[in-house]
């Protein structure tokens, strides 16, 4: 297996069905004479799956023989429109909800002081009466929802 | 009848074997650690002063770090869980804001660094967070004076936020391409903190006597810090702009009450700092 596809299968440590690649995380693989230079990008700032992250790179590409070294690349910085279709379908089929286009602006950014206006339809049932329980949840990327049709709570990654 | 202690090493081996992986260092604070700018250009452009810099860049950490652990002082203390969950969160990209900068800010002046014993395997980072006396701390005293009850916390993450989003989008365009970067990513993560804040200051304020009593409370005592945060960030218009649409809809009047005098940090940042960093001062090499 190449470098690249050795780093592009190791998976998020937070949410194990997305890789590192349909996350969007993963933002370069440099192989040179068996030595391989791997360059990811943070979510969020203070993201503490950061460090798990390298380990696992590192730990992957010297079981397939390659002398791994992880850097960080901070610009740009990351957008959830960076995780794939494939990442938006696992999401999905593990009871997740996918990010929507992540916002764009010109001139400064306008305060939200209603709720998030989002079509979030609910992974389990399919129905779009759904309703935002919090922004924030057991992730930094992720926001709280609960479904009114069959009462179940989700989460969905957040547009950012 | 007596029980032997079993011995933990006999057959199946110490129950914490395993725990340190190969590191026999038994270092206190994590193991493996690795710059958080690895592999990022930290040049100083040529047109830039570094000293200059890192100190701008300290001092934008300093506010995030200090302002984080006022808010991770809620963990398991909110209203609720949902927003426990949230002012963690925010802690968390705060935490992280931090963390960058205060490596930057070393990356671009060495000399800020404390000097730690030989050996010690405490990153920059560490090492400015846990090894600087309160005089050191370059953070506005808004966000450095103790916790209220929750309607404080939202006031002073509304004006924090607010005044801070402001610079950032700013910053984004910064000549220094680190703080550009840093920057860059903070304006998605205070965008969300400020939603959050002016959401529930909106929510105190027309929520119920008793809830805009303590709201209204929070914001006048914390007022006479609010010019000194304006004046560290340079704020502009703008941030009028998005304080008044908030306290219009919330109906409620700035404060008339004069700044607080003189400069510098308030007692309550040395008693912070004494919780914050005693572990890492009893320990500077890490070991026990």
């Amino acid at each position: 297996m190449n470098a690249y596809a050795v780093a592009a299968s190791v998976t998020d440590p937070e949410m194990p069905m997305l890789t590192l690649e349909d996350l969007g995380v993963l933002r370069d693989v440099r192989e040179s004479g068996g030595k391989v230079v791997v360059t990811i990008t943070p979510t969020y700032s203070g993201c503490p799956a950061m460090a798990t992250m390298r380990d696992d790179l590192v730990h992957r590409l010297t079981d397939a023989g390659y002398a791994a070294r992880v850097e960080v690349a901070l610009s740009p910085a990351w957008t959830s429109d960076w995780i794939t279709e494939h990442g938006r379908r696992a999401l999905r089929e593990h009871g997740l909800s996918a990010p929507g286009p992540a916002p764009t602006r010109n001139g400064p950014i306008p305060l939200t002081l209603l709720p998030t206006a989002r079509a979030v339809t609910c992974p389990r049932c399919g129905s779009a009466r759904t309703d935002l329980t919090s922004e924030y949840g057991a992730t930094a990327c992720k926001a709280l929802y609960r479904c009114s049709e069959c009462a179940e709570p989700f989460e969905h990654v957040k547009e950012i | 009848m007596s029980h032997s202690t079993p011995d933990p090493n006999e057959e199946h081996g110490s129950v914490y074997d395993g725990l340190l992986g190969t590191d026999t260092s038994q270092w206190a604070f994590g193991t493996d650690f690795e710059d958080p700018l690895a592999g990022v250009d930290t040049t100083v452009p040529d047109d830039l002063d570094a000293a200059e810099l890192a100190a701008y860049c300290l001092a934008l950490a300093d506010d995030a770090l200090v302002m984080s652990h006022r808010l991770s002082e809620w963990c398991s203390n909110a209203p609720d869980l949902e927003e426990d969950i949230a002012l963690a969160n925010i802690a968390l990209d705060l935490l992280g804001q931090a963390r960058l900068l205060l490596a930057r800010a070393a990356a671009a002046d060495a000399s800020l660094v404390p000097a730690l014993p030989d050996g010690s395997p405490v990153p920059v980072e560490d090492a400015l967070a846990f090894f600087r006396e309160a005089i050191d701390f370059r953070n506005v005293r808004l966000v450095e004076v103790a916790n209220g009850d929750f309607a404080h916390t939202v006031a002073r993450l509304l004006l924090f936020a607010t005044v801070r989003l402001a610079a950032f989008e700013r910053l984004a365009g910064h000549r220094d391409p680190v703080l550009s970067a840093i920057a860059a990513k903070g304006v998605k993560e205070l965008t969300y903190h400020r939603d959050y804040a002016g959401r529930w200051f909106l929510t105190l304020a027309q929520g119920t006597e008793e809830s805009r009593r303590r709201l209204l409370a929070g914001l006048t005592a914390l007022w006479p810090l609010y010019a000194e945060l304006a004046r560290a960030y340079d704020a502009g218009p703008e941030v009028d702009v998005v304080l008044d649409q908030v306290f219009a809809v919330s109906a409620v009047e700035r404060p008339e009450v004069a700044p607080m005098a003189g400069s510098g940090h308030t007692e309550a940042l040395s008693r912070m700092l004494a919780e914050m960093q005693v572990v890492a001062r009893a320990h500077p090499r890490g070991l026990w």
